[in-house]
Order: C-alpha cells, then structure tokens, then sequence
C-alpha cells in the first residue's frame, strides 16, 4: 500500500523565522507552497530570541554594513564565507525595515526610530571600537515579536499551513533532484507523500543533542538528519555555541543584551574577570571569548555557589526602570527560574549549549550544495535551506549575537526567492521514484515492530550526556575519542528504539523516537568532525591544538553519513563587492 | 508527589479516565513540566504539547489543579497534592491533555491579525515616538496559549461568535498601533453583540494571563472606541 500523494509547487518544512520568510516570497509570488511545521508556527523557537536583530541602521551612531560584515568575519574567526557574509550584512537593513514595515513592534528612539543596543563582538571602525549599537530589538522579546509578525504577514497573505505534521524523509529522483518529502500528521498518525518541484528545509537547530541546552524540546535537528539520510553531507558540525549565559541549572536562555545594557559578569572574588580575558570589549567580546573565559574561572576555582560551579551575572546597577522596560523577560525568567531579582542580586549563569554554527552546506541564494565529482558545491537541483539548519556559512567557528535573526530573515527571504526563480524554470512536477516512501515505511515498520528493544528516553539520555561530556567548551583528544566511540553505540541503540504506546492519535512517544533518529546523525556529525579537526577555531577549543592553523584548517568540514566520512571544502574568500578580509589574531 | 492526570486515547479508550501518577522527583525538577517528562518516562503513552519550557511558546497550556496555566511556568512547590491535571475546558479533546485548537485560532484569525497599512513604504522605517510604541506594551507579548479564552464562560458558551479574550487582545493591539490604517474597519469587524459585547467583565482572563497581560482591559479600551465613535 502506497501512502497518499499530496502535489504542491514546494513545500517549505519548518516555520520559524527563516520558514515563514520564506513562505512570504513564495505565497506572495503566487505560487502553491505547504508549509509543514511540528508545531503551531508561533510556537517555533524563533519566539525565543531575546537580544535583537544585528543591522546597521545607523540610528544610534554611525554604522555602515562594512563594519557589520567585519566584525561578522572575525567572529566567525575567519571560518565564515565572505561572499555569504557580505551579502547578509548587505542586506540586513533591507530586511529590518522590511519587518518594521509588516507591523514588528520594535522598541522607539524620541525620534522615532528604532532602538538599537551595544551587542557582543559588534564594534565601530572595523573593530577597532568603540561598540557599536546594532541591535534592533523589541525589549528582549525579540524573537517573539518578530516571530509573530511574520506568522501575522503570513496569515495576510493566506500561506497554506499544516500545523503539527511532522517531516520524515526527503525524496530524490534518480538525478538526486528533490521532488518531496514525507510526512506524518500528528493527530492522526497518518503519512502522507508531499511531492512538490522543490523542498525548502528551515527546521532550525539541534540543541537537544546536549544535556544542558537554551534549546526548545523541539530543536532535534529533523532537516539535517533527513538530509544525511539522503545522501547529502553536513557542514561544520564541530562547531557548536556555548551562550556564556544559561540560568545554572535550568538552562534558560539570558539574553547577551544584559551585558549590552551595561551589566557585567563576576566570579566568586567579586572580580569582573573580563576584563583580564578581554580588555577591550570586556564582557561584550564575542561569545567563544566570554564562554571559555567563564569556564577558565570555574575550572581554576573561581567559580559561584556551594559547587563553584557557575559565574554571576550582575545587573542591579541598571536600576528598575531600565530593567523593567528594556529586560522585562529576564526579570521574570531569574524570578522563575533562579529564584532572584535581577533588580536587587545577581544571576547564576553558566556557558549551555545555544546554537548550531554548521549545517546543510548552502549557498547564499539558500540553494543546497554538495560535491559532485571535481565539484565540491554542486547545486543540488529542487532544494534549498535556510536559517539554523543551514550552513551558508556566515557564522563559521562562531556566532554573532543578533546574527541567527539576520541570518533567517536574509536568508529566509533569498531562499525563498531562489525557489520561486527555480518553479518558474521548472514548470512541470518531476515524477515520484518507484520507491518513494519506502523508507519512511521501513522506519516506522520497524518502529512499530521493534521488541526487547532500547527505551527512547534512555537512549536520548546516553545521547545528550555522551555530547556533553566529551564535545563541550573545551574539547580534549582522548574526550573526542571517546565520544566517537561512544557515539556509535548510542547509534546502534538508536536503531533498536522501541515504544510500548501503538496509538494512531496523537502518538507523542512515536514522534520522540523518529527525533532520536534525527538527533544521533546530528550527533554523530559533531563528535566525528569536531575529533579529524585539530585546531583550536571560534567555538572548536582542543586542548592540544591551541592556536588557529591557516595553513591547514581553513576550509569547511563536510560529513557524511555514508561511511561515516569527511570531506573538505575551502573558505570562499572572496566577497561579493567588498575587499577579502585577511585573517589575523583574533582579540577583543 | 501524587499527580491525578485526564487520560483519554480514543484509538483505544471508550471514555475518558483520571489516572495517578507517583512520581519521586528529583531536586532538579522545578516545575510541573519536569514532573510531566518524569512521568512520560514512567508510562510513554501520556501525550501532551511542550516546547520551549520557559513560557514564551504557549504550547503546555492545561488545567492544573483547577486553573488554567503553562506547566512550564508552574513551580512545584505552589501546587497542592494530589495535583490534579486536566485540558483546557471547552475544548474539544485530542487526546489525553491535548485539545483541538482550531475554534481558537479560528477566531485569532478573525481579527484581521496584521498591520495594515496601504501607503506606499517609505525607504526607512515608520516612525513611532516611544510613547506610542508604549501602547503596544501588555498586548503584543501575547502567546497564544488560549489559557485565556478557555477560561471564559462567554467563550465556553459561545466559542463560535465571541471572538474571546485573547483575539480580542490582539484585536486591540493592532487598534492600539499607530502605524495601522484600518481602526475603523477593525472596529465595523467587532461591533456585533457576540463578538466583543459577550465580554461580562468576570475576568478569568487577567486570572490565569501567565504573561501577566489584561484582555479585560483591552476590551474595555475597544469599547470606549466604539462609543467615541458613535458621538
């Protein structure tokens, strides 16, 4: 039995930010689009973004996108793609005011422009200072408000949602062109074939693969494990973000626009120890900089708390009113969370796993590249990626604060005008191969089937700790050793999940296990790469590879899951108009 | 702890059932969330909607020991034992504490919920002094949790004609936004003796808001509106 075929021009899995960026491109052109999404879209995790969206308005001093794009480039410490970065921080403005445009309740300036805060790693003058106010931000609820905007323009411009489907599998033809995807409703258990000219994947990130994560419970990396099932590799998985601050213990996210209004972080001497790791920028250097310098002053003893075990973050200095208008959120995340007022005592923060660097290799029109015999960014005709689940790469070893907004947003609205250019040259629906669906089937069949075999929730335990324990902030040869190894025995536990509920409706234990599948190739991605990598880069810390190493290292990992196998493309260097930034020092 | 939680699979059940949980909690679990995911792990078969854990998703919206809340948000130590866990009321139900949306967002959708604004877009942003940005405040941080709504009884009753607290919030943000040309075709949209006038003022919405906002007083502000409007 063949499971039904629904016919779309493209379908766009995933709604966060960069999907329903997309989505707008493509409705507006007029073109019929799915948009699957496990969630209702204002429940993606968009909506947890905090700080703002990184651009250079000028509003607040001077800024020019130059600047943007230097300090993007040094804080990806030269791992980024120059074209990629240049085109984004281009059109950033572009792309805010086009936000603002849509109804996006930005926050005001007497003149009424939009306000923009000091951000980590954002600076004046090709970083030579002073900091520059990038972030356009709507308090710190950033995320929220731009992610209901978007729903919102969507809701105008009647995109065609199907809320709580989950995507399986991607299928390629025989020329690998990809020409759909499977997909499970989740209030039915029913799968469906969505075949489609063209498949959009914006899934977002995989910070579930660790144990202490910023992450939503929906963040397991579903795009990426369905790409590397299909044959195509992921980008620079080594590189993962530690945010310098997570609520200890509870993990929840505590926007770097903290720091940017002025607060500052302390060990247990009450010392502002950035200043020793960064005197520049001090505790607005980028956030591989303040991560490890946090976890230097836990490690050598300095750390808060009965365990030591965290730094405290101290913004009482601000006063309540600043608090109250510009950091509402967080007040009531530590009240909640940590048991503090952040108007009168510190926050307990500790670096957690935030964001993912890599991803499915992109280029910046949002059109997926692979190698290809001599090719090593072949297009991949029909797909395309954007947002977190995309490596296009302008984030490299490290992230900017307020850059994943822009990133969804530019590359939300490229990728999905490069599927509109691809539907109007592309007119017909290729046909569906002969197996199509299969092996979405033989998962759930062996799902469904499996006996004495592995519990899911254990499983993903053994697969968040075995991530955390060996691929952290600071990363070790024999830790990485250890992780691969590792690793490959949550993978054969992974292939034997089993779950006792058989319910069509509704069956949340099934949706669980078929995201384990999807976590371990994320996983599995990270501990390889991050162990074949020897060099110390952005947000990739080894203990024996201190330093960066150009002459060896400059060029981005792909893994594939085939074989379990790396290979290696070079930086793109050049940009699009602007001159080559040169690697040099990184220091803040 | 002891939990006494609303189980219903219509796959397999005739009707619905409460069914008890003993969880041992560890010292991490803070909130009623945690003890869910505890659960879960014990009896994989209990479905409910979670997200973000941190309260800006709106997805574990339920009735907790009588009032409606975010399960993320819900410290354990605030609930009484045994914590009894129900969906939302006045919905029809899913499966166990996952309800059928669509009446809600249906009406959410119902208020034209975007900016309008037919001007041609000049090359910069619109401006809006602080002050007028400040109008928005209590209403765009809405998450569409329905914990509102679903804890109306205009809207229990009349979940088809009374748009509810929280499309009507949202109404009103967009009525609030000087950048929006349409007030008065927003406002023709409400004025209609179930849409808006259902609104009794009990105020169960401002109750259980786990964001702290006002619907009540956001449907008094649309009110107003509409009677300036009449003079």
């Amino acid at each position: 039995m063949s499971y039904p075929v629904r016919k779309f021009d493209a379908v766009i899995v995933g709604a966060g930010g960069a999907g329903l960026r997309a989505a707008l491109q493509l409705s507006e052109a007029g073109c019929k689009v799915a948009v699957l999404s496990k969630v209702f879209p204002t429940r993606s995790h968009t909506v947890a973004a905090q700080g703002g969206v990184g651009a250079a308005l000028a509003n607040m001093g001077e800024d020019s996108w130059h600047w943007h794009m230097y300090d993007t480039v040094k804080g990806s410490d030269w791992l980024g793609d120059q074209d990629a970065i240049e085109f984004m921080c281009r059109e950033a403005p572009k792309s805010v005011i086009e936000l603002e445009h849509f109804g996006m309740p930005f926050d005001r300036n007497e003149n009424g422009s939009v306000y923009q805060r000091p951000f980590g790693g954002h600076m004046q003058n090709f970083g030579a200072g002073p900091p520059s106010q990038r972030s356009c931000c709507a308090a710190d609820r950033t995320g929220h408000a731009m992610l209901h905007t978007l729903y919102q323009r969507n809701v105008r411009s009647n995109t065609h949602f199907f809320v709580e489907w989950m995507a399986l599998d991607l299928i390629r033809d025989s020329s690998g062109q990809a020409v759909g995807v499977t997909a499970m409703e989740m209030e039915t258990g029913e799968v469906s074939i969505f075949h489609s000219k063209a498949v959009l994947f914006a899934t977002g990130g995989a910070g579930r693969v660790y144990a202490s994560s910023t992450n939503a419970f929906i963040n397991t990396g579903d795009g990426l494990g369905i790409v590397s099932r299909a044959g195509i590799p992921l980008e620079d998985m080594e590189f993962w973000q530690f945010h310098p601050t997570g609520v200890a213990g509870a993990g929840v996210l505590i926007t770097e626009g903290v720091r940017g209004e002025g607060g500052y972080l302390l060990n247990k001497d009450g010392e502002r120890f950035m200043e020793r790791y960064a005197p520049n920028a001090k505790d607005l250097a980028s956030r591989d900089v303040v991560a490890r310098a946090m976890a230097t002053e836990i490690k050598d003893g300095r750390g808060c708390g009965d365990n030591a075990d965290h730094v405290m973050l101290k913004l009482d200095h601000l006063g309540e009113e600043l608090i109250e208008s510009k950091l509402p959120g967080i007040r009531e995340i530590s009240k909640k969370f940590a048991n503090v007022d952040p108007v009168k005592d510190p926050i307990p923060v500790v670096p957690t796993c935030h964001y993912m660097m890599g991803g499915i290799p992109t280029n910046y029109r949002g059109e997926v590249v692979a190698p290809s015999g001599e090719n090593k960014e072949a297009i991949v005709p029909g797909l395309f990626a954007a947002g977190e689940c995309a490596c296009a790469s302008v984030h490299g070893a490290n992230r900017l604060g307020t850059n994943s907004l822009t990133d969804l947003l530019v590359f939300g609205k490229s990728a999905g005008n490069s599927t509109v250019e691809f539907l109007k040259q592309n007119r017909e629906h290729k046909d569906l191969p002969r197996d199509a669906g299969d092996l979405t089937r033989e998962r759930l069949d062996r799902l469904n089937n499996q006996t004495n075999g592995e519990s899911v929730s254990e499983v993903g335990a053994a697969l968040r700790q075995t991530m955390q324990r060996n691929c952290g902030v600071f990363r070790f040869p024999d830790l990485l050793a250890n992780g691969v190894a590792e690793i490959k025995e949550v993978e054969q536990r992974v292939m034997r999940t089993q779950i006792s509920d058989k319910s069509k409706v509704f069956n949340t234990a099934r949706i669980e296990a078929l995201e384990l599948d999807n976590l371990i190739e994320v996983a599995m991605a990270s501990l390889v790469s991050a162990e074949a990598r020897q060099e110390s880069r952005g947000a990739h810390d080894r203990a024996d590879f201190s330093d960066r190493d150009d002459e060896n290292w400059l060029k981005h990992t792909l893994w594939f899951k085939e074989g379990n196998r790396l290979d290696y493309k070079p930086v793109h260097m050049n940009p699009l108009t602007a001159e080559t930034i040169e690697p040099k020092v990184r220091t803040y | 702890m002891l939990f006494k939680i609303y189980r219903y699979d219509p796959d397999k059940d005739a009707k619905p059932y409460m069914k008890e949980y003993d969880v041992e909690l560890s010292s991490s679990d803070r909130m009623l969330l945690d003890a869910l995911i505890r659960i879960k792990e014990m009896d994989d078969s209990l479905s409910i909607r979670r997200s973000c854990r941190e309260g800006v998703c709106g997805s574990d919206a339920m009735n907790i020991n009588g009032k409606n809340g975010l399960a993320c948000v819900t410290s354990l130590a605030t609930l009484k034992s045994p914590v009894e866990l129900r969906p939302l009321p006045g919905m029809p139900v899913i499966r166990d504490l996952i309800v059928d949306m669509s009446q809600f967002f249906k009406q959410y959708h119902s208020v034209t919920p975007y900016l309008v604004n037919e001007q041609p877009a000049p090359d910069t942003e619109r401006l809006q002094s602080p002050k007028e940005r400040a109008q928005l405040d209590g209403l765009y941080e809405c998450i569409l949790c329905a914990c509102c709504s679903t804890a109306c009884p205009s809207f229990w009753w009349n979940p088809d004609k009374f748009v509810g607290p929280a499309g009507l919030l949202q109404a009103y943000r967009f009525l609030a936004d000087t950048r929006d040309q349409s007030s008065s075709q927003r406002l023709d949209n409400l004025e209609d003796p179930y849409r808006l006038f259902r609104c009794h003022s009990i105020m169960n919405c401002v109750d259980v808001c786990p964001k702290g906002l006002n619907p009540t007083k956001a449907i008094g502000k649309i009110k107003d509106m509409l009677v300036k409007r009449m003079v």
